[in-house]
């Protein structure tokens, strides 16, 4: 799971690496509170699970109490690549002297974690210059590593011990939640020569969630993940009007990818698992009736071993039902599709050989 | 490279040439029990199963055991396959390595990293090799299935297929046995971000397979797995005909699909990034999964 901002810095917080005051709100009511424990100028920042937020105008300065009642609303009621604010973090303004960037993450191919690191943060990863990489195997950093990793990227006295101590703390978090990806940018060194963390993003395995019960309170689930997940499927929301349904990961991503080239806009990738049953593909039937702007279905299903009829049953049961009004457009490939053909010859799903003639037929369709 | 195709068939002087054993773990279960059963009706020669519990009873005439100790000791086999749920894996795949397993085929989804780090860094220290988790297995065509495959898309030949998708797996598969290539061998590396047996690795493995025709590798987006083995094949100088594939070109940032490792951050494991190290390879990239053969056909016509 990705934790937001200020759920980094509480993980952050309990392991010791250096912050500014801050306090998450979830209203106004509740930023005026914080407002006066903190004392102005703050900085609010908009709390999503992405990035590209200052950019956006999701982090704005507030001076007094008429900047945040201007502010606050501003940067609440902001859509970030779709997402919408989960809370308004208030933090303290800070007197930076320069900007570090600094993350740990796991390396996959050379299967150890990482350590990326820079004199110059504060942008995108992928602009960040200057980068130091070192490989750091599985364990904690040790001291003489992170120090080597501070005088790499230029740092001296304080500042370089500063550096060295937040990297150990970061690692030591990111191996024992088994994070993916724990990152600081950016990692500000302050007048004062201290080194603190102005922002925090970290991504944890959601297959070791079963070890994590103190990282449960941050998973945010919608409710059409959790009734996904509770059917074995994987659901990811899309903005389009083409649900894209199928089995396998590689499969139904294969279908999205061919949609896309056909001139289609997918509303989602809806991965049922291996097997595909009447039951799942009535449940992913379903999920999708309940999905905004869906307009038509592509259903692209390889079963070796699944019978199609089973499958066609699912679109008559989801029909008679009156679970859906719209159009399915499938290509079923498996045992008895002669037999399937024939049960929904007067429905209103269309099968098809290819998934090549089902996209056309899908993207023709909603165009009408 | 530890030879792959030397576990899966054997020499023709081991009296188990061509049918070597195959212990399952987690053979009772329901998902266990039915692979099981089309493993050994594709001919797999399973030997034993182990269930901790139900040791001294019978599953289809295979001999169950409380243990892999006791399976490996009874049955001397060296190839397992793995069936149990992901938190349960890193407890079996152990115990299988301890006992002697050369070849663990590791079919749960959902095993934490660093479960299957510590599983792979076993597997080293034991000169055995891991294939997944989350793959649907390896496999010889008409010799031996070791995993969750349909029969029905593969066919024996001389191409070699290697993909971190199951279902991709049989769908390109499906395509070269109805163009004429059948499978020399095809190994399911998996889904996960990191995975037992890496592109790389499999390439290694098949590379020297004698009478190979061709390589097919089906990526998808998330980590560098394709770039690692595009620059492989670029570095050994390599020049069977192979085409690549990739999956989720229009997949959204950041965002996990389907698979645990398949997600892009930033540009690190884009669709982008892995096409443009193929085509450094000289490696034609398909678009669709029909498109595959055309572009193998096409490859062996001009080193013909």
């Amino acid at each position: 799971m990705r934790l937001l901002e200020f759920q980094a810095k509480e993980l952050f917080r309990e392991y010791g690496i250096n912050l500014l005051e801050s306090k998450a709100s979830a209203n106004i009511e509740e930023a005026r509170r914080h407002a006066e424990e903190i004392g102005y100028p703050f900085v609010i920042k908009i709390q999503v699970p992405v990035g590209g937020r200052g950019k956006a105008g999701g982090i704005q300065t507030c001076n007094n109490k008429d900047e945040l009642e201007l502010k606050y609303p501003q940067v609440s009621e902001l859509v970030i690549k779709g997402e919408k604010a989960r809370a308004v973090l208030l933090e303290k303004m800070a007197d930076i002297k320069k900007e570090l960037y600094l993350s740990l993450f796991l390396n996959r191919s050379k299967r150890c974690y990482t350590v990326i690191a820079s004199s110059e943060g504060g942008v995108e990863i992928e602009s960040v210059k200057n980068q130091v990489i070192e490989e750091v195997g599985m364990g904690d950093v040790p001291d003489g590593v992170a120090k080597k990793v501070a005088q790499k990227i230029g740092l001296e006295g304080a500042v370089a011990d500063g550096f060295a101590d937040t990297l150990k703390k970061l690692s030591k978090l990111t191996v024992e939640k088994e994070a993916e990806l724990a990152e600081i940018n950016p990692l500000a060194i302050m007048q004062d020569d201290s080194v603190i963390a102005l922002d925090g993003k970290f991504v944890t395995d959601d297959n070791s969630n079963f070890r994590h019960d103190e990282l449960q309170k941050y998973q945010e689930k919608s409710e059409m993940e959790a009734r996904a997940e509770k059917s074995g499927f994987s659901l990811v929301e899309l903005d389009g009007d083409i649900a894209v349904v199928g089995n396998g990961a590689g499969l139904v991503m294969s279908t999205l990818d061919m949609l896309a080239d056909n001139g289609g806009r997918p509303a989602c990738f809806l991965d049922v698992g291996g097997g595909a049953t009447t039951e799942s593909v009535y449940e992913a039937l379903t999920l999708i009736s309940r999905i905004g702007g869906v307009r038509g279905i592509l259903v692209n299903l390889y079963g070796g071993i699944v019978k199609t009829t089973v499958v066609a049953e699912a679109f008559l049961q989801a029909y008679e039902s009156n679970l859906m009004g719209i159009p399915v457009f499938a290509r079923l490939k498996g045992t008895e599709s002669e037999k399937a053909r024939e049960m929904l010859k007067n429905s209103r799903t269309k099968m098809f050989d290819s998934v090549e003639e089902a996209i056309n037929a899908a993207v023709m369709g909603v165009k009408k | 490279m530890r030879d792959i195709m030397a576990l899966l068939r054997g020499s023709p002087e081991e009296g188990d040439y061509m049918k070597k054993g195959v212990i399952v773990q987690g053979i009772t279960g329901a998902y266990g029990s039915l692979h099981t059963r089309n493993m050994m009706a594709y001919g797999t020669n399973v030997v034993a199963g182990v269930t901790p519990g139900k040791g001294g009873q019978e599953f289809d005439g295979i001999p169950v055991y409380n243990t892999m100790k006791e399976a490996v000791d009874a049955t001397r086999a060296r190839i397992s396959i793995v069936y149990v749920p992901a938190k349960f894996f890193l407890g079996a795949a152990t115990e299988a390595l301890e006992a002697g397993i050369k070849l663990l085929v590791a079919i749960p989804e959902h095993v934490p990293v660093r479960d299957t780090m510590r599983t792979l860094e076993i597997a080293e220290q034991k000169g055995a090799i891991m294939i997944g988790p989350n793959t649907p297995g390896v496999m010889i065509p008409e010799l031996i299935k070791i995993g969750i495959m349909p029969a029905t898309p593969f066919k024996a030949g001389n191409i070699a297929v290697l993909s971190k998708s199951g279902t991709l797996l049989y769908e390109i598969s499906d395509a070269l046995t109805g163009s004429g290539f059948g499978q020399a061998v095809t190994i399911g590396i998996g889904g996960d971000p990191v995975n037992g047996t890496r592109l790389v690795d499999a390439f290694e493995m098949v590379r020297n397979i004698p009478d190979l025709e061709g390589l097919v590798v089906v990526g998808e987006i998330g980590g560098d797995s394709e770039e690692m083995l595009a620059q492989r094949i670029i570095e050994c100088g390599f020049e069977k005909p192979t085409v690549a594939y990739i999956a989720g070109r229009a997949a959204p940032k950041e965002k996990r699909m389907g698979h645990a490792g398949a997600i892009v951050m930033g540009t690190y494991g884009s669709a982008e990034s892995k096409i443009s190290m193929f085509n450094k390879a000289n490696i034609p990239v398909a678009k669709r999964p029909a498109e595959v053969p055309v572009l193998l056909a096409g490859k062996m016509d001009k080193s013909d």
